[in-house]
């Protein structure tokens, strides 16, 4: 039992395990939206593209290098959005292009310049080292931004996620709730990253929602068990980084996988069959804007 | 006839660079039950979006009534049936206003009325995969019909669903608009449902023909609007079309 108390006698870590299971939580939750609209590589790619913006604004004001990376995030994620959606291109390769290009530039600039700020490892791998207050604090600010949008746009987004063109003509504006939707995200991968990494942020945003989907058909239940889901994995993975020492994002990400294992053995054929189609980006003629 | 809902004068529309319909001129009121008829790809579901407002035309003028209520029923494969949601969630999507996530009382109580109406009364905590395509099509009117639209667009209500159930929707679609509603409707089925509607209007990139079917259901305008020879003849009183390229002659 000592030994299980052992880490939390030291501030750094009572600061990470706070702030694991807060971002697996909140990756948990928004992730159900990301999964049911066949986005999930969309994680992948907004985290290496924040990477860009994150080691861009260590050059030129490294104060501010969250605020920067943010911005990027957004802007990224908008780009995103309406390369997708304006061209040819399926949101496959606009993911792909734009933020594997903005990665690029961020691991450029960190080879010629350096880092000012967390190492370059750390931000790739996820470290509990040097978590600030107001790391924490932004973390809590993002996460009760995000609960109070999805609380008071459920159905929108809920609608939104379902079938776009319909949703567009009964009234809701879809433009804006899937830019609402990537702001989230975005805020959401950035104030995370630190625990996580840039690596394995995308699967703490898929894993859990799977988990949830392969356990319940209710779209409420989904985003319950998903936040739970990523927040215990957070919990775990955080103490099983310190006993194992390796780098905590790895770690809660294998937890994750471990759950989602013990599920899918548990569920068998049915879970299976909630979750078919989750990794298919197939798009309707809505989503394709051509007939 | 009643006072337009919604006219098209001389439209032409399509997506990015190619023009999908040409000089569309068009009306529909609350006094409308009319189908559109065409091949695949001749333009009905464009025809359809310009009248949601969904999309905008590249020349012409689209008049619409202030406020106007429409709702939209689109076709079945649109949508992933895996999706996590009862059909109550489903339908009360429609009311995606309210502000918070659960469903007041009244709420409730119009779900509950529509899907008795349409005879799903006992499916609303079905989970939508369960449902036939009979009961998906009701369940996408339910989501319409509790927004309480003066007029009511559908595309392809009744491709793969069985007879028994495109009589169904027929006859609910018959009663809809006794009831005061304006009904739009695409398909390509000429005899299960465009020669039952009181209009049709037959679209080929352009309009080609608009009236009753004994107006629009002629050899001549069937070929402009399909590219192939049919043959129509009288039975029992009704129209049937007959297709003298078909099956049966390839095989012999």
């Amino acid at each position: 039992m000592d030994t299980l108390l052992d880490p939390l006698s030291y501030a750094f870590f009572q600061k990470g395990l706070i702030v694991a299971t807060i971002s697996g939580a909140l990756l948990g939750f928004i992730g159900v939206y990301i999964v049911l609209r066949g986005m999930s590589y969309i994680g992948h790619g907004l985290s290496h593209a924040i990477f860009g913006g994150y080691a861009a604004m260590q050059l030129f004001a490294a104060q501010l290098y969250v605020l920067g990376a943010g911005l990027w995030g957004v802007a990224s994620a908008l780009a995103i959005t309406n390369v997708a959606r304006r061209s040819r291109l399926g949101a496959d390769a606009a993911i792909g292009v734009v933020t594997t290009a903005s990665f690029a530039l961020g691991v450029a600039l960190f080879a010629r310049f350096g880092s000012s700020g967390p190492a370059f490892d750390n931000a790739l791998f996820g470290s509990i080292l040097g978590i600030t207050n107001a790391q924490i604090f932004w973390l809590l600010v993002v996460t009760a931004f995000t609960g109070i949008v999805v609380f008071t746009r459920y159905r929108a987004l809920m609608f939104t996620t379902f079938d776009p063109e319909v949703a567009n003509v009964s009234g809701v504006r879809t433009g804006r709730t899937e830019a609402l939707l990537m702001v989230m995200l975005s805020l959401a991968i950035l104030v995370t990253l630190t625990v996580i990494g840039v690596t394995l942020v995308a699967a703490m945003l898929v894993i859990p929602a799977v988990i949830a989907r392969m356990l319940t058909d209710s779209f409420a239940k989904m985003l319950m068990l998903s936040t739970v889901v990523g927040s215990f994995a957070g919990l775990v993975g955080m103490y099983a980084s310190y006993f194992a020492e390796v780098p905590s994002g790895a770690m809660i990400v294998l937890v994750g996988a471990v759950i989602f294992i013990i599920v899918l053995a548990a569920t068998g054929a049915r879970g299976l069959r909630r979750s078919a189609g989750l990794d298919s980006h197939t798009e309707t003629p809505a989503r394709q804007g051509v007939r | 006839m009643s006072s337009p809902l919604i006219s098209l004068r001389s439209v032409d529309a399509g997506y990015r660079n190619s023009t999908v319909l040409h000089n569309v001129t068009l009306s529909v009121s609350r006094d409308s039950f009319t189908g559109i008829v065409g091949p695949s790809g001749a333009g009905k579901t464009t025809l359809l979006r310009l009248l949601l407002g969904s999309m905008k035309p590249q020349r012409g003028v689209i008049d619409r009534a202030a406020r106007l209520p429409v709702s939209y029923v689109p076709q079945l494969e649109t949508v992933d049936w895996n999706f996590p949601a009862t059909v109550s969630e489903c339908v009360l999507m429609s009311r995606a206003a309210r502000r918070v996530p659960w469903a007041s009382r009244a709420e409730r109580g119009e779900v509950a009325a529509v899907l008795d109406r349409l005879g799903i009364g006992d499916l609303g905590e079905r989970h939508i995969r369960e449902l036939s395509g009979g009961q998906q099509q009701r369940m996408f009117l339910a989501r319409a019909l509790i927004r309480k639209p003066q007029l009511l667009l559908l595309d392809e209500p009744t491709s793969g669903v069985d007879i028994s159930t495109r009589h169904a929707v027929l006859h609910l679609l018959a009663d809809l608009h006794a009831d005061g509603m304006g009904i739009v409707l695409t398909t390509h089925d000429l005899n299960g449902i465009a020669a039952h509607l009181p209009h049709l209007v037959c679209v080929n990139k352009h309009i080609v023909a608009e009236g009753t079917p004994e107006e629009v259901i002629t050899p001549d305008v069937l070929e402009e609007t399909f590219g192939a020879q049919m043959e129509v003849l009288q039975h029992l009183g009704m129209l049937v079309v007959v297709d003298p390229g078909g099956p049966r002659r390839m095989v012999s």
